[in-house]
């Protein structure tokens, strides 16, 4: 038996200025609408019911993707798909490249942007998974001006942003990584939505061997991805010392995420996984280190 | 849609799956979950796929829908696609053989060369119930075939 969406209307703003005052005007009836992936599914569940979907993709220009000055702007109406083909984050960010050709399928890919899955707040995202070891900063418009949050700020909870009344995600600026850092990321994945991500950004000495100062993040097991700095700090210092704390690290990062039992496996399963992935993803981030390939990631 | 262009009035609600099956009357196109997970509702918008059951017929203004209807050049002609799924019997009871077309060409057109591992991973969102995947991939791989 199909299901069907309930009656709204459609506005066609042209401005993120006039999208922001839409939104006010409707409030709780209201809603931005970017790629619908995640939307129109939870209407059509009947999980969230709106009178006015605001269609911010007549705004000109939001999916704009472009270098600036050692980072990458990524508009918030770039979809997965554009991410995953565009020739600038293909060669300078080849990691968020990668993992945005794995997102749920290439339909979602397809249709689905970046910032509606930032701006949903769903937990099993790898894109957000992988922003939070690159630290990017989020351009947020409102009636009253712009603003800029970091990525931590802006995921309040499951399902939950910082977002203000009217106000809206513009853009994600990503810094490049430099010539001594690099990247991994692991997943597993059955269904259509992650089971656990897992990323690692290493910042590398000179000669490689040393690691001296790490980022690692995990998504879809806790109720919003989450970095530890326990395990971080353990996986600063020599190659050979890290790789005997690696353990260490992964029970730190499974401490401090809150490891949900869930229809996807319990929370001792999902402590093996990070283990298994801390391990792979370290392997991998510090296989080429002789080679002088900046960022290069999985 | 597929070629010509069509003017009707639709409701903002509309998914573009009841605007084909139900007002054009292109029941081609099958909807199976009805929550994008399946494929079967796979239809191109611009060249990309869409799952049309969760899909607003509002996007699909001034833009060219390619259903399974107009895949084939000709009457009487199929496409390569087609053939090679009638050659390597990769379908059964045919629910989510549109969708599987529509994404393999979806994906030859973007990457014709694609290894068996891209094919796989591609089509991954896409399922079917009879088959066990295996005819699909090798009729993909047969199209490439034709086309190197």
């Amino acid at each position: 038996m199909p299901m069907f969406l309930p009656r709204f209307t459609i506005d066609q703003p042209s401005t993120l200025g006039e999208a922001s005052r839409l939104l006010r005007e409707y409030g709780e009836d209201g809603c931005v609408y970017a790629g619908g992936t995640e939307l129109l599914l939870a209407m059509k569940k009947g999980g969230l019911r709106y009178g006015h979907l605001v269609d911010i993709k007549t705004v000109p220009g939001l999916d704009a993707v472009a270098q600036q000055d050692g980072a990458v702007r990524i508009g918030a109406l770039a979809t997965h798909m554009a991410l995953e083909r565009s020739s600038l984050v293909r060669s300078k960010l080849p990691i968020f490249a990668q993992v945005e050709a794995r997102v749920a399928n290439p339909r979602v890919r397809a249709s689905g942007t970046l910032g509606g899955n930032l701006c949903f707040g769903e937990p099993h995202s790898d894109p957000a998974t992988l922003l939070l070891c690159l630290e990017p900063t989020l351009r947020v418009t409102g009636a009253d001006g712009s603003r800029e949050v970091p990525l931590p700020v802006f995921m309040v909870g499951p399902y939950e942003v910082a977002l203000e009344p009217g106000e809206l995600l513009e853009s994600v600026t990503v810094p490049l990584l430099g010539a001594h850092q690099r990247a991994a990321y692991r997943k597993f994945q059955l269904h259509e939505y992650p089971m656990l991500g897992l990323a690692l950004v290493l910042d590398l000495d000179q000669r490689g061997a040393v690691t001296t100062s790490a980022r690692v993040a995990i998504g879809s097991v806790s109720p919003t991805p989450r970095r530890s700095e326990a395990a971080e700090a353990l996986l600063v210092g020599e190659r050979g010392a890290v790789r005997g704390r690696l353990d260490e690290a992964a029970n730190a990062l499974a401490d401090d995420a809150d490891l949900l039992d869930d229809h996807e496996g319990s929370a001792e399963y999902k402590r093996h996984l990070i283990g298994v992935f801390l391990k792979q993803a370290f392997e991998e981030a510090t296989a080429d280190t002789s080679a002088a390939s900046g960022g290069r990631g999985s | 849609m597929n070629g010509v262009a069509v003017e009707q009035e639709i409701e903002p609600q509309e998914s573009l799956a009841s605007f084909l099956r139900e007002r054009l009357r292109l029941t081609g196109t099958k909807v199976s979950c009805d929550v994008q997970v399946c494929g079967a509702c796979t239809v191109l918008v611009d060249g990309l796929p869409v799952s049309a059951c969760t899909y607003l017929a509002y996007e699909a203004r001034d833009r060219d829908v390619l259903t399974v209807e107009g895949l084939a050049p000709s009457d009487g002609e199929l496409h390569p696609l087609q053939r090679a799924f009638l050659e390597d019997n990769a379908y059964q009871c045919g629910f989510c053989t549109s969708g599987m077309l529509l994404t393999a060409k979806s994906l030859l057109d973007t990457n014709p060369t694609a290894t068996e591992e891209e094919i796989v991973e591609y089509m991954d969102g896409n399922l079917c119930r009879c088959t066990g995947y295996r005819p699909i991939v090798a009729a993909i791989k047969r199209v490439q075939g034709e086309l190197a």
